[in-house]
Order: C-alpha cells, then sequence, then structure tokens
C-alpha cells in the first residue's frame, strides 16, 4: 500500500518538476524574442538619421515631414514597455510613409545611389521587424496557452506566472496617415 | 515510427528464434547498424553537399537569396544556416543538417531565375522547416532501422544456405517450425515493407515541412505557385541519385514510366497535386 502512494507522490512531484520547466522556459524564450525585436528596432532607428539627411539635401522645405519623423524616432526609442514599443514602431511607420510620398516629388532624390540604398535596408529592416515580431508572438501564444490550459495552469497559478503581452498596438491609437503635398 | 521500430524488433525476434540463436544477436546487429548511421549522420550534410556540387555563397554574392533565408530563420528563432548555390537549370532546393545549430540550405540556379521573391519565400521556407523538425535526425534513425532489418535478412538467408543452425533445447520442435516459416517469409518481405514503411514516413514528413513552411510565411500560396511551376519544369536535375532524393523539394526524378499508383508508393514526396491542393484548402 505504502507503495502506491510513494508512486504517486513521486509522479506528482514529476510532473510539477516537469510543468514548471516548461513554463520557465517559455517566458525565458519570449524574453529572447523580445530582445532580438529591439535589435532589429535598433537598426531602424540608426538608419533614420542617414534618410533624413539625404532628403533634406534635396527638399530641404519639407519641415513637418522631417519633425514627424524625428519625433517619432525619438518616442520610439524612449518606449520601454512592449506595448509602448508597438505603438511608437507603427507611429515611426507612418511618418515615414509621408516622407517616402514626398520624395516622389523629388526625381533627383530618387536616383541617388545613397537614397536607394537606404531604402532597401530600411524595407529590409521592417521585413525583420515584422519576422521578429511574429517569432515573439508565438512564443507569447505558447507560453500564455500554457498559462490557461489543465494541466499546465495549476502550476502557473501555485508559482504566479503572469500573462505575457503580443506585440501589437490598439487600433484607436494608431496616427491616421496625412499625406500632403 | 513507433510501429516501425515494433516491426523491427519483431522480426528480429522472429529470425533470432527461427535461427536458434535467440533475440540476443538481433541486438548485436542493432548497435552495429547505429554505430555505422552515426557516423554517417555525422557526415550526411558534407557528403550531400558535395556530391550536389554546392558552392557556398556569402550575402554579397546573392543579398536576396541570402535575405530571404536570414528572415525566415528569424521568423523561425533558428540560427542562420548556411546558404549554398547548385549551378544546375533544373529548378530544386534541398536542406541538410542533423539539427538547426549546423544546418545548411541549398537553391538550384534555375530555381532562382524562375520563382519571383514569395514563391522563393515558400519553398526556402519549406526547407528551413525540414531542419527545424529535425527530419534528418528522422530520416537517419529510419535509416538505421531499414539497415538493420536487411542485415538481419540477410544473415538469416545466409544461415539458410549455409546451414548455420545450432541445435539447442528447444523442447517443442514444432514451434520452432512454425517459427522457421514464418521467418522465412519475414526474410522475403520485411526488406520490401522496411522500405515502403520509409518512404511513407518521408512522404508525411513532406506534408509537415510544407505545412510548417506555410506557418512560418503566413502565406501558404506562395508555396502553391512555386510548386505549379516546378512542376511544369519537365528537366530532371543532373547530381540527384536515390540516396539523396528525398532532400529535395519536388521529386528529382521525372518522368519514371512507372504506372502512377507504383510510382506513388515508391515516391519520397507525395503527388505534387495533393501537396497544391492542401496548401490552397489553408
Amino acid at each position: 500500500m505504502t507503495l502506491i502512494v510513494i508512486a504517486i507522490v513521486a509522479i506528482i512531484i514529476l510532473f510539477v518538476f516537469f510543468a514548471y520547466n516548461s513554463m520557465v522556459s517559455a517566458r525565458v524564450r519570449i524574453s529572447e524574442a523580445s530582445s532580438q525585436i529591439d535589435v532589429q528596432l535598433k537598426r531602424r532607428t540608426d538608419l533614420i538619421p542617414n534618410l533624413v539627411e539625404t532628403v533634406k539635401g534635396y527638399a530641404k522645405h519639407e519641415k513637418d515631414v522631417f519633425e514627424n519623423v524625428t519625433k517619432a524616432r525619438a518616442s520610439l526609442m524612449s518606449a520601454d514597455t512592449t506595448k509602448a514599443k508597438a505603438q511608437a514602431n507603427d507611429f515611426l511607420s507612418n511618418t515615414l510613409k509621408s516622407l517616402f510620398a514626398v520624395a516622389e516629388n523629388y526625381p533627383d532624390l530618387k536616383a541617388s545611389q545613397n537614397f536607394m540604398e537606404l531604402q532597401e535596408e530600411l524595407s529590409d529592416t521592417e521585413n525583420k521587424i515584422a519576422y521578429s515580431r511574429q517569432f515573439y508572438n508565438s512564443n507569447v501564444l505558447d507560453y500564455n496557452t500554457k498559462l490557461q490550459t489543465v494541466p499546465t495552469n495549476f502550476i502557473a497559478n501555485i508559482f504566479h506566472f503572469q500573462p505575457a503581452e503580443f506585440f501589437a498596438a490598439n487600433d484607436k491609437d494608431k496616427e491616421p496617415v496625412k499625406v500632403s503635398f | 515510427m513507433a510501429l516501425f521500430i515494433l516491426f523491427a524488433w519483431t522480426v528480429a525476434y522472429v529470425l533470432g528464434r527461427a535461427t536458434g540463436y535467440g533475440p540476443s544477436i538481433g541486438l548485436g546487429i542493432f548497435i552495429f547498424s547505429i554505430i555505422y548511421s552515426f557516423v554517417s549522420y555525422f557526415y550526411s550534410d558534407k557528403i550531400v553537399l558535395a556530391t550536389s556540387g554546392a558552392q557556398q555563397i556569402q550575402k554579397k554574392d546573392n543579398p536576396e537569396l541570402f535575405r530571404i533565408v536570414e528572415n525566415l530563420a528569424m521568423g523561425d528563432g533558428i540560427p542562420m544556416p548556411k546558404v549554398y548555390i547548385v549551378d544546375d537549370p533544373s529548378p530544386n532546393a534541398f536542406a541538410t543538417g542533423r539539427d538547426p545549430k549546423h544546418a545548411s540550405v541549398a537553391a538550384t540556379t534555375g530555381i532562382l531565375e524562375r520563382l519571383n521573391k514569395s514563391e522563393l519565400e515558400g519553398v526556402l521556407a519549406h526547407e528551413l522547416s525540414h531542419v527545424k523538425n529535425y527530419d534528418t535526425r528522422l530520416m537517419a534513425i529510419t535509416a538505421v532501422l531499414v539497415g538493420f532489418i536487411s542485415l538481419i535478412t540477410n544473415m538469416f538467408m545466409n544461415a539458410l544456405w549455409w546451414g548455420g543452425f545450432r541445435d539447442d533445447n528447444e523442447r517443442d520442435s514444432r514451434v520452432q517450425g512454425i517459427y522457421f516459416a514464418v521467418a522465412i517469409i519475414f526474410a522475403i518481405l520485411a526488406p520490401i515493407i522496411a522500405s515502403l514503411i520509409q518512404l511513407a514516413i518521408s512522404r508525411k514528413r513532406e506534408l509537415l515541412a510544407d505545412a510548417s513552411g506555410a506557418l512560418l510565411t503566413r502565406y501558404p500560396e506562395g508555396l502553391a505557385n512555386a510548386l505549379e511551376k516546378i512542376s511544369s519544369d519537365p528537366r530532371p536535375l543532373r547530381t540527384a541519385n536515390t540516396a539523396t532524393a528525398h532532400l529535395f523539394i519536388v521529386n528529382p526524378f521525372k518522368g519514371n514510366g512507372f504506372g502512377s499508383w507504383v510510382s506513388n508508393l515508391f515516391s519520397t514526396h507525395p503527388p505534387i497535386e495533393e501537396r497544391i491542393k492542401i496548401l490552397r484548402s489553408m
């Protein structure tokens, strides 16, 4: 009889062991994915000053556009929570759309080697941000699912695991793009 | 997979009992097969890359291909694999490597010319999924099992021919007789059955790689279009051989001339129409 009790206790302990470890691994993967996103966001903010200077060289008078881009960049660099980063990232994308729309008016600018390279780099960085977001979100999905499904949710409650945030901005907070020539 | 292992063990046990040597010799041969396959497993990627004539490239040699692979690896959270190009007009691609840390991905010049960016992404996502799902490791294990079954049936047939049976204390000689009969049937059929199972596993993993790739790109139509384009090209791959056929994205042997049911049974890949249908239904 005692053998059965010991076996049951052992099974329970093993289960707690494995479940706890899987939750911790999922959480660590999320923070790794998050720093991946940060690396790409930093790449993007690093490319911006160069881009602004290049465009200024050909289109000095478009002050509003430059101001918006610089403001957006500053807000992205100072963002600390996941939601703030997502919002700032989207805001920056919108201001950049205006910048590139304005650049359409200046054929010399469009043809310049510097501008084309920067455009390509920026576009690649945006792809990379998209993919690292995807990876981050799939890890968050995995972790949050573990948090809520039986049987791992028992472990989650006992050890106070908190749900993680998806990398997404709220729809109503996105700035509409105002393109004016 | 588990059924395959069970099958292999059953064959070994029956043959062991039939020859009177007992199941222990089965274990010995099993261990030998494992060691043999371990070595080939660790060097398999180098062998495959060498026999296909692949050239490694850096970012500056083909930035578009490099960037696509880089971004897809980031989306899957695996380290960036080495990128190779094979100079061959037939459109095809493969991935090899025992785990994501030691992975390589190759594409032919034919495929790079013919596909647009989203189709190429679909193909490369499929290849990277093979790496992520540890398919090389899985196929190496099945190769061990197939080899083991072949070895053991071979030994049995040899024993039959040269009379290597041992007189032992098997009390009921009728039981031994039954084992003997079943063993002969197994010896003839087992290698074929093993190969068929191996091919079935390969086909299932191909469908899994299609699905994982579509999950990665969130755009199954890309791979579907790519498969359509590739299947319309009649040229077979110059450097393909049966050992590496299962690695490629489509069967590198085209125009077999078999009856289509038979060639499907012996194919390492599911039929392209089925793959396209599944992708488009996602």
